[in-house]
């Protein structure tokens, strides 16, 4: 896989002439205009960039792109994803998706991808709700959600989509907020990072589930319920008043005040995006007892499956020309002249 | 010892009198029976027969030993003339156990040689077996000629020197077994031989016992015939099969899932395109997963997928990356992959997708043959999905139809269905070598330059195929999707006009592929008459075998073969009007024959058998003799 050539780009450039079709003030809006923002920043290449989603309303998303794109069948993105990397490695591949998408019908292939860690990025767009078919429950609907195949309030237990994510192997765990100004900044480190880089994004569905994040999305109380991880930094909220600390009695992560600023006192964690312990921890931090965690949860890069096959694709070739008559004769053949068999040529 | 329980029956009946023999060799599943069958099958091809065979094994791994389910068996048909089937009914069954001699002894000829291993007819076994008494002792085998043998004993004596635990000693008994069928039909050792020296490189002393049993195995039948001990003629049968004329040129025996493979590389690398292959494991598709694998120097890729619905959509992905993607399956993992075959069909991507059929529904009957998936092939997608459906007839004849497919695919940018079934996919055949060299190449062009009139995704070429434009490509970055296309643009379009034009572009497409393939040929008689007896994929040999037993009797009747199922050749209307009557044998209740109905409006007659067995030759020679009636 060669690095990419850095490519001059304005935001005009990944703009399409299509006329957008989400519901106005969708959240999806708000990604797509930081995603074609972040893009002439990543130096990408619009010639060289593949947009791959499955269905649901956050899938449409490739048609607003000025890239390649393949708006496929439900669920099945990340298993198209694998084919294109795997026929070449070198294109920048990015998948949008949805709860619904990501984590029902197409839970397997999102495992997998996972797994197997292909070079790219997972954009995964968590309204909670099943937009486009007019707004029956997700798996990730919170317990006694109502909606019309819910009308007396879901009974399961939602999916957790950054939990999932590292409990199938993922090497980058991330968390934005559609219309927060760290967006960028978590698309620009999940480029970075060679693997899958899996982005859960809270987007807003205005007609089905309106406000469903406002607990830690609305910007008049969000100092007090967003962690803003940083690689390096200590774990401060609430205007650095409070911080996250580990209870070495029971081995849980809690909440401490801060006095003065003075935050190694308080015992609150310095943020090491490499420590899987940790971020085992920070996907499971529960929102109401925790602040929302947002930003780098988890980065710490192993080698991806595309490099591994073209590997194994070399190895296994060295010394042996593909030549197919050599193949076809392969084996034990015999002879037969105008007269019969000659016998076998072994 | 030798003894034979029937020398007042007349003896001269022995395996060989006419110009083929059928031997089936079955025993318990761990017996290795599959094993023996293929070497001898080797060795039958090296001295010059003609040969077809038919494997057939229990869907279990590893069934409780000595029970009637746990039976594997392997038939050869060999002979000095063309053979085109395994044969209706062995001339020889090789029973390894009272199971095997229950499941198979009924389907010999009368007066046919049984040779049975009497060292496992104990109680436990016959109880197994569900036999009330020891047929080798009661005189219910009157019917055949009966050989009872200790092989488990002889075996253990023949390996006694190398050590080996008495269960791994027991595993020879199948090289004694193949040692003494090599010694009945004159056949070479030499090359078992040095199978197993190669096969057991790290282990030699299992190689040793296992040439040791081989030999034994030779030996006893030389000295049985020696020792005056055997049948009532005083000898054991010998035969010797002389070799089948054939064309000239260099021959290999070859299994349906090998020919696959190797015709899909020869199709990539005449298109030249990298081969990407998805595949999830399913019998009996998984064979060409296991060969392609093996090919990474020819440019393939392969990819052992999460399911069978991952297995075609990262094959699709491929595609759409410029890579040749192809996909294998079985019946139900091929239901599984309906939807996306209809984005292949939208988003026009060239894909192949094999399907080796087995019986069904549901899972049905994995390991046995049928030709059922048909309907599935040609009809089984959501909305109007036109697909080109190409069907092997053999296993040889599957290297020509992958090449097809590939050419198809890429030449009108549309998946295609390669319809093979169980039966084509592990039988064995002599193949004569293509010359590589006389392949015609077809060398696929990817847009590379955005046109002078502006870039159309979805603009058409004379056969109605779209650019196929490689992710990559400087300039021409554009978006495809299942949802359906504005015509030229290919943006999302809902309009009801478009949608009306779109769907008969992919119609005609399709439709149009009949431009570029060949005329439908009568396989064996003239065009027009009496009867036509029409079969697609495996029933070839049957059928064919059929027909020229009534031909020779004089009858009125042809042997048509379809490989191109959807679009069929142009000229197939008329050809079909031009007989009286025309019958359908096939593996399945009727599924070709509603095809031609609705294509051609002919009266079209089904012959069905769905037991999980390939049709017999004598099965179609009434079906011809009923029609003709």
């Amino acid at each position: 896989m060669t690095e990419m050539t850095k490519v001059e780009t304005t935001l005009k450039d990944w703009e399409t002439d299509q006329e957008v079709r989400w519901c106005p003030g969708c959240g999806d809006y708000a990604i797509l205009k930081a995603v074609q923002r972040t893009m002439p920043q990543l130096g990408a290449d619009p010639s060289n960039t593949a947009f791959i989603s499955g269905i649901g309303c956050s899938s449409r998303f490739p048609y607003y792109m000025e890239t390649y794109g393949f708006h496929t069948i439900h669920g099945r993105a990340p298993a198209v994803a694998t084919g294109v990397k795997l026929a070449n490695p070198d294109l920048d591949v990015w998948i949008i998706t949805g709860d619904g998408d990501a984590l029902s019908i197409g839970g397997n292939h999102t495992m997998h991808l996972l797994r197997r860690n292909l070079d790219v990025q997972f954009m995964l767009f968590n309204n909670e709700i099943y937009g486009l078919t007019k707004g029956q429950y997700s798996p990730t609907s919170r317990e006694g959600t109502h909606s019309p195949s819910t009308p007396y309030g879901s009974v399961d237990r939602p999916a957790s989509p950054c939990a999932f994510a590292l409990g199938a192997g993922a090497r980058f765990v991330a968390r934005g907020i559609d219309v927060h100004k760290g967006l960028p900044d978590v698309l620009k480190a999940a480029h970075a990072h060679k693997g899958t880089s899996f982005i859960e994004i809270f987007q807003n569905c205005i007609v089905y589930n309106k406000d469903v994040f406002d607990e830690f999305a609305a910007k008049k109380t969000a100092a007090d319920t967003q962690l803003h991880l940083l690689d390096g930094e200590p774990m401060l909220f609430a205007k650095g008043e409070k911080g996250i600390s580990l209870n070495h009695d029971t081995l849980q992560m809690e909440v401490v005040d801060v006095t003065d600023g003075d935050w190694e006192a308080a015992g609150v964690i310095v943020h090491d995006v490499k420590n899987r312990s940790v971020a085992h921890m920070l996907v499971e931090m529960q929102f109401g007892e925790f602040p929302m965690a947002l930003g780098v949860l988890y980065d710490d890069p192993r080698p991806t499956f595309e490099a591994a096959v073209v590997a194994q694709n070399e190895a296994s070739s060295v010394g042996k020309a593909p030549d197919l008559q050599a193949l076809l004769n392969k084996g034990q053949t015999w002879t037969v002249s105008e007269n019969g068999a000659d016998g076998p040529e072994l | 010892m030798a003894t034979a329980v029937n020398q007042d029956k007349p003896t001269n009946e022995h395996p060989s009198g006419g110009e083929n023999v059928v031997v089936r060799f079955a025993g318990d599943s761990g017996d290795g029976m599959q094993l023996t069958g293929g070497q001898f099958t080797l060795s039958t091809a090296l001295a010059g027969n003609d040969l077809a065979t038919f494997p057939d094994f229990p869907a279990e791994i590893r069934a409780p030993q000595g029970t009637l389910f746990g039976v594997s068996a392997f038939q050869i048909n060999f002979g000095s003339r063309a053979i085109e089937t395994a044969g209706d009914q062995p001339d020889v069954l090789i029973a390894m156990n009272p199971a095997a001699l229950k499941t198979n002894v009924q389907e010999v000829r009368p007066g046919g040689l049984v040779i049975a291993d009497e060292g496992e007819f104990g109680k436990r076994n016959l109880d197994k077996a569900h036999y009330d008494s020891n047929p080798l002792e009661d005189g219910s085998l009157a019917k055949w000629q009966l050989l009872k043998l200790d092989i488990s004993q002889l075996t253990l004596d023949a390996v006694k020197e190398f050590g080996l635990g008495n269960k791994e000693a027991l595993r020879c008994k199948n090289m004694w077994t193949l040692g003494l069928s090599l010694w009945m039909f004159e056949r070479e050792r030499d090359p078992v031989i040095d199978w197993l020296n190669t096969k057991f490189a790290k282990l030699p002393d299992v190689a040793k016992a296992n040439i040791a049993a081989l030999n034994a195995g030779h030996a006893y039948g030389e000295t049985a015939e020696l020792s005056g001990e055997g049948l009532g003629t005083g000898h054991l049968p010998t035969h010797r099969v002389a070799a089948a004329p054939a064309t000239p040129g260099v021959y290999r025996t070859v299994t349906g899932a090998e020919a696959i493979s190797q015709g899909l590389v020869a199709g990539a690398q005449l298109a030249g395109l990298p081969m990407f292959f998805g595949g999830y494991p399913i019998t009996p598709a998984s064979a060409i997963l296991h060969h392609l694998s093996r090919l990474k120097e020819f440019g393939v890729t392969t990819f052992q997928a999460e399911d069978e619905i991952a297995a075609i959509t990262a094959a699709i992905g491929a595609s759409y990356a410029g890579s040749l993607g192809i996909t294998s399956s079985s019946g139900p993992g091929i239901a599984l992959k309906g939807e996306a075959m209809g984005l292949a069909i939208m988003t026009e991507l060239p894909l192949v997708i094999v399907n080796s059929q087995r019986g069904g529904p549901s899972t049905g009957l994995p390991t046995k043959t049928e030709q059922s998936d048909l309907y599935q092939a040609v009809y089984g997608r959501n909305g109007d999905a036109p697909m080109p459906v190409i069907s092997a007839r053999s296993p040889g004849d599957a290297f020509e139809c992958a090449i097809e497919a590939v050419r198809i695919a890429v030449q009108y940018m549309t998946p295609v269905m390669l319809l093979t079934d169980g039966y084509i996919a592990n039988a064995a055949e002599p193949w004569k070598i293509p010359d590589v060299s006389s392949l015609e190449p077809f060398p696929v062009k990817f847009l590379e330059k955005k046109p002078e009139s502006g870039l159309l995704p979805y603009s058409r070429d004379e056969k109605l195929a779209r650019p196929w434009i490689k992710p990559g490509t400087p300039g021409l970055m554009h978006r495809i999707g299942g949802i359906e296309k504005a015509i030229d643009t290919g943006h999302i379009e809902y309009g009801p006009a478009n949608h009306q034009t779109m769907t008969e572009i992919r119609r005609d497409k399709v439709l149009g592929v009949a431009d570029s393939i060949a005329d439908q040929d009568v396989a064996l008689g003239k065009e027009g008459g009496k009867l036509a007896v029409v079969g697609w994929g495996s029933t070839f040999g049957p059928i064919h075998q059929a027909v020229r037993k009534a031909i020779d009797a004089g009858k009125d009747v042809a042997h048509i073969h379809i490989r191109n199922i959807w679009p069929m050749p142009k000229n197939m209307s008329d050809l079909l009007k031009s007989y009286d009557r025309v019958i359908v044998p096939e593996m399945n209740t009727g599924q070709l024959k509603t095809i031609l109905r609705d294509q051609f409006l002919v009266d079209a007659m089904p012959v069905n058998k769905v037991s999980g067995q390939p049709f017999t030759i004598t099965e179609i020679e009434a079906a011809i003799e009923e029609a003709l009636s």
